[in-house]
């Protein structure tokens, strides 16, 4: 999935920089485009969610799964069905339109059910914990299913113009369904993607350390104060629209006080290597999980800032928009990702270690100096775009036109497309290393102990 | 620093609470936090709550407060070809690089015309404000370019554009549309408040023939219900009036005939600053 969605990501920037690549209907950007953001959001970020909230849980309560492994396995394969049939779909035009909800109204409800399942197996494995408390992974992992349920109902509510047909009409409409869509669209980014992936840090940064979360005090803070400041961000993507003033300054605020729990939480992660900061040196995994806590934090600083309006207002509409989206995507969600796949491979299929170090060192590097292409290129490319808008010549007329403003941005379309290629180069090194390390290859070099060739064939169902 | 580090602390490593770890924090307001994360019903319940509170807040009001959509003159349900048109470009994702909504800029609004009204959008199921303008905003694009100009660049952008990075749109016009299918999507439509009468949904095929049509002998009643909507023909070569053949309507002409009336709906004109109470008290533009 993640392979795929890059891969698309990879190619929808192409196609910005050559449109002659668009050469089929069922290739075109616009209908690309949800494929990608799907496929990533959904099928990578939300199996690395499934995946690690149910091992979480179940070491963290010291409990086995909720309803044994059939439960789970239906979990697991009706999300990615529906999963690959919203996205086959999006490449025949059959969408909502509405962005990163774009799955019509037949996706809809079965998705219901089998978010309503994950919510069981979740929750009825938390009530069987062996601890007294819950573990503050879990509190993000909760708030994160409680959260995206509530928002994929309310916001994809539709109408089938028939129910033999694919077409239907969502419910909402105007200012309203602006509101209620970016109400959806920034919380699936503060739950799914932030909420959830918290969870995810709280568990395997200090797993892969050694070393104790730095504050218990503050995770509380960070949790209650995140959950509750990021519903209100969501107006922030519509400044000066047709959305009412008073919409706008509270999306505004909020989104500035939200700065305060994400750098409380980024802190939290960071610290949580004092004393063990030299094995940085020597770990590229825990390299992984601490640098996605950094662009964690910056992302959440700069994601505050765009949201006031004077800034907003130049950045709005503008690729800066797009590489902000890919700093917290690439380095925060997929760097997270990546670290916590790392650390549960071997022990999920109870090998030893991992195939190579030294590929997951060149990952990390290919993904690094792919993030820094995406960003700083995008970065470059908005602001010039922006200004460009607003330039008026001594006449006092615009001295741009439109596609003056897109000539301009050729190169830095392409400086995107390599940074993207880099990154899904160190996806492609990932597959490989996690590949070999499931099949075992290095154990069976003449030097590893026969015993563990055996425990490495068969895969072990998470405990 | 570790010293004070605590049972949150310790599950990370064990996976399960220190014992002693109650004691950490004793005599502080906090604490009490340990009530609810030792209740798996209370900490879900709170968590409820803290997401339910800014979206009722942000959201409901939307629904309530009257200023929120102010009444513009002119602004209609679209015909049933310019609905065709519009399902076109939702179909096409034409959202994920042209916006609909024109910011109160003195640069946006020498661009592309008049700020966009809360009103304009209203029969918008779903809004198409859009998030990024790879092209540039659609708003009121409706009649700055004529029907050929938009049939050339739908089918070559870089025809008429040679700096355009947008993808070819050719196979709309060898695709047609089927005028008997939409009474139904106004029927659906009309179920979400869209004001269709019901002549408007009895009528909808003929609707959507005539508007595409300049002889065809419907045209009047339809522009009566459906005012200011553009006639065809919008692909191809003028009609004759002597030609009996029933007209082909593409997924082109469709596209075009919705493209041809964004924007130009509401009477702006005729508002006064008073009518717009809700919109731009702030008045605030960055130039």
């Amino acid at each position: 999935m993640a392979v795929l969605g890059m891969a698309a990501g990879v190619f929808l920037a192409a196609q910005l920089a050559w449109p002659q690549l668009n050469f089929a209907e069922y290739i075109n950007f616009g209908r690309l485009r949800p494929v990608h953001t799907n496929v990533v959001i959904l099928g990578f970020g939300g199996n690395a969610l499934l995946g690690t909230s149910l091992y979480v849980a179940q070491r963290t309560s010291q409990a086995r799964l909720f309803g044994g492994l059939w439960p789970a396995t239906i979990l697991f394969v009706g999300f990615n069905t529906l999963a690959v049939i919203a996205v086959v779909g999006y490449l025949f035009g059959i969408t909502k339109s509405m962005e990163y909800a774009e799955f019509e109204w037949f996706i809809y409800w079965p998705l219901i059910l089998v978010w309503v399942l994950y919510f069981v197996i979740f929750t009825g494995t938390i009530l069987r914990r062996r601890e007294p408390h819950i573990y503050v992974a879990n509190w993000f992992y909760w708030s994160f299913i409680v959260a995206v349920a509530v928002l994929v109902i309310v916001n994809n509510l539709s109408l089938p113009v028939s129910l033999t047909g694919t077409k239907s009409y969502p419910v909402w409409s105007g200012v309203q369904s602006a509101m209620i869509q970016w109400w959806y669209g920034h919380n699936m980014v503060g739950f799914f993607l932030t909420a959830g992936f918290l969870g995810m840090m709280y568990y395997f940064l200090p797993k892969q350390a050694g070393r104790p979360i730095y504050s218990y005090r503050l995770s509380i803070v960070h949790f209650w104060s995140l959950i509750f400041l990021y519903i209100w961000a969501g107006p922030h993507h519509l400044h000066y629209t047709s959305l009412p003033d008073w919409t706008q300054t509270l999306g505004m605020v909020f989104s500035v006080m939200l700065w305060m729990p994400s750098w409380g939480g980024m802190v939290n992660g960071i610290m949580t290597l004092s004393g063990a900061w030299h094995k940085l040196r020597t770990d590229p995994v825990l390299r992984f999980l601490v640098v996605a806590v950094a662009f964690y934090g910056m992302s959440t600083f700069e994601g505050p800032l765009m949201s006031i309006r004077a800034v907003n207002s130049l950045s709005h509409y503008t690729d800066w928009t797009v590489g902000h989206v890919h700093s917290g995507a690439l380095g925060w969600v997929g760097f997270m990702a990546f670290g916590a796949l790392y650390y549960l491979i071997p022990r999920l299929w109870r090998v030893p270690r991992l195939y190579s170090q030294r590929l997951v060192e060149l990952h990390f590097w290919l993904a690094t100096v792919g993030i820094l292409l995406y960003i700083t290129a995008m970065w470059v490319s908005g602001i010039t775009q922006a200004l460009m808008w607003r330039t008026y010549d001594d006449q006092g007329f615009l001295l741009y036109s439109f596609s003056d403003t897109v000539v301009m941005l050729h190169p830095y379309y392409v400086t995107r497309f390599l940074g993207g290629l880099f990154y899904l180069a160190g996806m492609l090194v990932m597959v490989w290393n996690v590949a070999q390390t499931i099949r075992g290859v290095h154990l069976r070099a003449p030097q590893a102990r026969p015993a563990a060739v055996a425990a490495g064939a068969q895969p072990v169902p998470a405990e | 620093m570790s010293q004070t580090n605590d049972r949150a602390a310790g599950s990370g490593l064990g996976d399960a609470p220190p014992p002693g770890a109650e004691t950490a924090a004793a005599g502080k307001p906090l604490l009490r936090h340990e009530v609810v994360e030792k209740s798996a019903p209370l900490m879900l319940l709170l968590t409820l709550v803290s997401i339910l509170i800014g979206g009722v807040v942000t959201v409901v009001p939307l629904f309530t407060i009257e200023s929120t959509i102010e009444p513009v003159p002119g602004v209609r349900p679209y015909s049933p070809l310019e609905l065709a048109g519009r399902n076109i470009y939702t179909r096409e994702g034409c959202y994920t690089c042209h916006s609909q909504q024109i910011r109160p800029f003195r640069d946006e609004v020498d661009r592309y015309g008049h700020y966009s009204l809360a009103a304009e959008s209203q029969y918008d199921h779903p809004f198409q404000w859009g998030s990024k303008r790879t092209g540039p905003d659609l708003a009121r694009v409706g009649g700055k370019y004529s029907n050929a100009w938009h049939e050339a660049h739908l089918i070559n952008p870089r025809q008429v554009l040679p700096g355009s990075i947008m993808p070819a749109y050719g196979f709309l016009a060898r695709r047609e549309v089927n005028p008997e299918e939409m009474a139904a999507h106004l029927r659906t439509l009309r179920r979400l408040g869209v004001p269709y009468t019901d002549e408007m949904i009895e009528r909808a095929a003929d609707d959507m023939r005539a508007q595409a049509n300049p002889f065809d002998r419907n045209l009047a009643a339809m522009r009566e219900r459906y005012p200011k909507a553009a006639v065809g023909p919008f692909t191809g070569p003028p009609r004759s009036p002597m030609d009996q053949t029933p007209v082909r309507i593409t997924e082109m002409d469709a596209l075009i005939a919705y493209l041809q009336v964004l924007g130009t709906l509401a009477e702006i004109d005729r508002l006064r600053p008073e009518d717009l109470r809700q919109i731009r008290r702030t008045g605030a533009s960055p130039q």
